[in-house]
């Protein structure tokens, strides 16, 4: 394929992706802005008054990165992982799987969606918080690769999930036995400084935990961990998944027997 | 001339050990209209998925146009169009969309693929239902648009996997009308079918599949002339207790106005004809007792399960 018909066709799959998003807008992007929205009332202004302040900050401000990655993660996963599932689960996959799109464009063209959608939410989310906190934005550059470069890691994660999956019980254990506990433990609305020296080396080994802070570094300046190695980490994750992600496409029983 | 299609000893082993196909070969001119026939099971879905990239092969190579699937996959594909056995699209996208999302896969340009949609639509006699979710449309509707989004890119070969499968009479002959349509346009079609009659009323050329192996390749009419015996059904207007004895036929009552007789090839059926009206029986109709072709299918697919 010309890199013009490339093109074409990995536009027709993010503009699909896109499309089925916004189509069921009541399910995908009304959600996230009511929880996120509790998050604040509840943790940021009720308990949040009493907990004063948190690396320097009010705990309202000091929670909102979290909760914006948070929101970024579980609905860049899903996106990916609901459609590719049901995709697979209607044979509908075959369309663009008998077509000359190379896998990698599939791959990155299913990613592009999640992204989409991580991002949305995200952008909404920001804007719900200035109802209850001033941000300023303390490194911007910082704060927008971090919430792409996550936004990727967990929609190949998704991506990864849906080709795994059997049934539709297999598309939610991973966001609730998985991804959500670790989001919770990840420094969403606490320092890690505040554990026991046990713990905090134990949170160490949770690679959202550097998402979080990175982002929290780009937004407030403030980070428990190194920016430089939360970047890290989260560029071998993607490159692990993405690597995964191509051989699966080629080679698992799930879509090409 | 380059082939439509060339398989060379293609093999597939299923996770578990199954042996699907077993060293298949198969030839398929440009502008053929090809059959791959065989019972349930026999490895033609297998076949195609391997051909379109659905299933990975164990070994052989498969070249279409020219182009091998795994070293010039793109080019091989744009050569393909699928119309495949299930249904395999959103329920819940509309009929238009659908053709034009496929267009897009290709690198087709968005104007390019609605026109390309309108007419092949148009030409299927879906046109009416374009903004209509596909869910909404009869089994005969899903097929046709199937048939439309594996032309929106107008490919060279349209692979049809049991296209009639489930389609009312009236229907599937309207689907063969088309079909013989676009193969004189010089489209190769390979199709396979349960319907033998629709086998020997369309495809040039047969090739029988059974257990992983191809058990028969040949011209249609080559094929046919292979036939032993056929099996006639005369239907009379007088009232029978017993078959009528018919010298050098066999034949057998059916009920009492009807029987059948058999008969082996180059025996002609004029000695018949003479025989009843000798016996005052008047004929009103006659009829094969079963298509001609799967008489010989029956009789090939048992013979090579025997060897």
């Amino acid at each position: 394929m010309s890199f013009y018909e490339l093109w074409i066709s990995f536009s027709t799959i993010v503009i699909k992706e896109v499309r089925r998003f916004l189509r069921i807008w009541v399910q995908t992007l009304i959600p996230p802005i009511i929880t996120m929205t509790l998050y604040f009332v509840i943790f940021g202004n009720l308990i949040g008054r009493r907990v004063g302040e948190m690396g320097g900050f009010d705990y309202v401000a000091y929670i909102v990165p979290g909760l914006i990655m948070m929101s970024v993660i579980t609905n860049s996963y899903s996106n990916v992982v609901s459609s590719f599932y049901s995709a697979k689960f209607q044979n509908q996959i075959e369309e663009v799987l008998v077509s000359p799109t190379p896998n990698f464009l599939i791959l990155v063209g299913y990613i592009v969606g999640g992204v989409a959608r991580g991002l949305i939410v995200g952008f909404i989310v920001t804007l719900v918080s200035l109802f209850f906190t001033d941000l300023h934005i303390s490194h911007v550059g910082i704060m927008i690769s971090v919430v792409v470069l996550t936004s990727v890691l967990f929609a190949l994660a998704g991506f990864l999930n849906a080709i795994y999956a059997k049934n539709f019980d297999d598309i939610s254990i991973i966001p609730n036995f998985v991804l959500t506990p670790l989001t919770y433990l990840g420094g969403v609305f606490y320092s890690i400084d505040l554990l026991p020296e046990f713990w905090r080396n134990v949170s160490l080994i949770n690679p959202i935990l550097y998402m979080v802070n990175a982002f929290r570094f780009g937004v407030l300046g403030v980070s428990d961990i190194d920016v430089g190695v939360a970047f890290g980490v989260i560029m071998l994750f993607i490159l692990a998944f993405f690597v995964l992600g191509m051989y699966l496409l080629k080679n698992s029983k799930g879509l090409r027997s | 001339m380059t082939k439509a299609l060339v398989i060379r000893d293609l093999t597939k082993v299923y996770a578990g050990g199954v042996e699907a196909l077993k060293g298949i070969n198969l030839d398929v001119e440009q502008g053929d209209f090809f059959g791959l026939l065989g019972p349930n099971g026999a490895g033609k879905s297998t076949t195609l998925s391997i051909i379109t990239s659905l299933v990975n092969k164990t070994s052989g190579t498969v070249e279409v146009f020219g182009y091998d699937i795994d070293t010039h996959f793109s080019q091989a594909k744009k050569h393909l169009g699928v119309v495949p056995q299930e249904f395999n699209f959103s329920q819940f996208e509309k009929v238009f969309d659908i053709v034009v999302t496929q267009g897009g896969y290709y690198g087709i340009p968005l104007a390019l693929a609605k026109q390309r949609a309108e007419h092949y639509l148009k030409k299927i006699g879906l046109w009416d239902k374009r903004h209509t979710q596909a869910r909404m449309l009869s089994g005969g509707m899903k097929r046709r648009l199937m048939i439309a989004r594996a032309l929106v890119h107008e490919p060279n070969v349209l692979i049809l996997d049991e296209p009639t499968a489930g389609v009312d009479i009236e229907l599937r002959r309207s689907m063969w009308e088309f079909l013989r349509e676009i193969n004189a346009q010089g489209v190769t079609i390979i199709l396979t079918t349960h319907y033998l009659e629709e086998a020997e009323s369309l495809c040039r050329n047969i090739a029988i599949i059974d257990k992983g192996k191809i058990i028969q390749d040949s011209n249609t009419r080559a094929l046919l002339r292979q036939l032993n015996m056929e099996t006639f059904i005369f239907d009379v207007v007088n009232e029978l207790t017993l078959a009528p004895e018919i010298s050098g036929y066999a034949s057998r009552l059916i009920d009492s106005h009807c029987f059948e007789v058999m008969v082996v090839k180059n025996q002609g059926l004029n000695p018949i004809f003479e025989s009843l009206s000798a016996q005052g029986i008047q004929v009103s109709s006659m009829r094969n007792k079963a298509n001609r072709l799967e008489e010989l299918f029956v009789s090939l697919v048992e013979q090579g399960r025997m060897t």
